[in-house]
């Protein structure tokens, strides 16, 4: 009776601990949960995991400033001001926690961060809870509400012109390039908010993998220009770009992926290329902007 | 009828007794020393800025006057202002013209709105790089509308143009509404004091910040002098 007993509860306590590491290690490790004064529960985990994945490059403090950052171009995300670059919110508002976790996923192109798609589900929502803890913002501010993104419209050579005409008239060019191959006449001069050089995107470098810094779709390319990448020379645009008109701009924007096998790049192809973009006005494409097209709120004052 | 026109004169004087003495502070804000050489800055790649300057534009991170000036000071009320967290209603105003910010150096009232113009041919960002309040970074440009902005927080901030790398200038974003910016020489004044105990501060964007206690006892300007060292680098 009593060896049964002891069977029972043995059963029972290994059953007991294997569920618990099952839960725990859904990734490819849970980290090591340290104790940590005035986190909860998420944020202990958290923070096993950033000392174990995340601490070389973005530091102890979470400042940006781990024992790889000096080695590092561009230099790691410093949470402890809360500005982060690809969001699905305004510019200068916190991102969701799903605009976290994205980056997580999916690393940041041109730059260091790696793709932590490995990490369980878990195990990435425990991080943000951690990184959350190094700045104040996240306890007295809310995540912006995410900007409006109208169904996307069709691909058409109109879509596509229109677009160019936009990307002269807000002068994408002057940091990307007409061409798009990040060689814009301020290309050269460009700093971070940290006063560290940033190159502009090239949009003509990749092939049928393109992948911009905060994403790879269109919807992606929609919302990099119109919230900005906060941290960084890029604006937002959402004050002067119509949400129809920011389509049109996509479409152009692909046109300049010249290597990558497109919708956009088919339908340019087929209307001529992109000779025929050029009107009499933009002709030159120097520094005189295109004169058809307006902008959100234009008007004057 | 004479009686309520002499009531309706007198009410700004029964809301507020402190007009009847109302004090100030005015000075000079000097510096010691050899202030580092602005460096010229080379608009050429903008020529449409670059043709509204017939004389040379160098940069203004200390700008002197004649007997040793310093301009571009703010001077304010840090402790004692009576109407501290009263936020005016008039928007303060920043141009970008001829690829400069106009005035160098803007203060304003915590949460009072900013009005941001492009008053350039060309487009720029507005990119202020706030560490306290949030940073943001939008582009303008040229025929849009001002951008309206609020900062909700007190603090010096840093403004840049990324894609005009000389462009630079500071909002003073302040908790008083008594402030001024040196100018003509480095004068400035604080008027519509009351009687008080009161610490004026001075900032420079380069020399750091200094700060000076005064007493105003009625309808007197007190003379405060502000002197920085000023270093050649």
């Amino acid at each position: 009776m009593m060896k049964n007993r002891m069977i029972c509860l043995s059963i029972l306590f290994i059953a007991a601990t294997a569920g618990s590491a099952l839960a725990q290690n859904t990734g490819i490790s849970s980290g090591y949960p340290t104790t940590h004064d005035g986190l909860n529960r998420d944020a202990q985990r958290g923070h096993g995991l950033y000392l174990r994945y995340c601490v070389l490059c973005h530091g102890v403090y979470g400042d940006g400033n781990g024992d790889t950052a000096p080695f590092i171009d561009p230099k790691p995300r410093d949470f402890t001001i809360a500005t982060f670059k690809c969001r699905s919110t305004p510019t200068g508002t916190l991102p969701l926690d799903s605009d976290l976790i994205n980056t997580l996923v999916r690393g940041v192109e041109t730059s260091n961060m790696p793709s932590w798609r490995p990490l369980s589900g878990e195990n990435r929502d425990d991080l943000i809870a951690y990184i959350k803890t190094f700045s104040e913002r996240w306890k007295t501010e809310k995540p912006g509400e995410p900007i409006k993104m109208p169904p996307e419209t069709p691909v058409t050579i109109e879509s596509i012109r229109h677009g160019h005409e936009l990307f002269q008239k807000v002068e994408c060019w002057k940091c990307h390039g007409q061409q798009g191959h990040g060689d814009g006449p301020s290309a050269s001069t460009l700093t971070d908010s940290k006063d560290q050089p940033i190159r502009p995107y090239n949009f003509a470098s990749a092939g049928n993998d393109a992948r911009f810094k905060c994403g790879v779709t269109n919807q992606d390319l929609y919302r990099i220009f119109m919230t900005g990448l906060d941290g960084t020379p890029m604006p937002s645009f959402a004050d002067v770009i119509q949400p129809n008109d920011a389509w049109d701009l996509v479409h152009y924007l692909r046109t300049l992926q010249v290597n990558r096998r497109s919708k956009e790049n088919e339908v340019l192809k087929a209307a001529g290329g992109p000779a025929t973009l050029k009107t009499p006005e933009n002709k030159s494409e120097n520094n005189s902007p295109a004169n058809s097209t307006t902008l959100a709120h234009s008007g004057g004052r | 009828m004479r009686t309520k026109q002499m009531l309706v004169a007198l009410l700004p004087l029964l809301i507020c007794p402190c007009l009847l003495f109302a004090g100030a502070v005015s000075g000079k804000v000097t510096y010691t020393g050899t202030p580092a050489r602005q460096k010229p800055i080379d608009m050429s790649k903008e020529p449409s800025c670059a043709k509204q300057h017939p004389a040379p534009v160098t940069t203004e991170t200390v700008v002197t006057g004649p007997n040793n000036a310093l301009d571009n000071v703010v001077v304010y009320v840090s402790s004692g202002a009576p109407d501290d967290g009263q936020v005016p209603a008039q928007t303060v105003t920043y141009d970008q013209k001829g690829c400069q910010y106009i005035p160098h150096v803007q203060p304003m009232h915590v949460n009072q709105e900013l009005k941001i113009l492009n008053d350039d041919q060309t487009s720029h960002n507005i990119h202020p790089l706030a560490k306290v309040n949030r940073e943001w970074n939008k582009s303008q440009p040229p025929g849009t509308p001002p951008l309206s902005e609020k900062f909700d927080k007190p603090e010096f901030i840093p403004v840049k143009c990324n894609v005009h790398p000389w462009m630079h200038g500071w909002f003073a974003v302040l908790t008083t509404n008594h402030y001024d910016v040196s100018k003509d020489g480095g004068d400035f004044k604080l008027p519509n004091l009351p009687p008080g105990k009161y610490t004026i501060t001075a900032w420079h964007e380069s020399y750091g910040t200094q700060t000076a206690d005064v007493t105003i006892t009625g309808n007197e300007t007190k003379d405060v002098k502000f002197t920085f060292t000023a270093k050649p680098y």
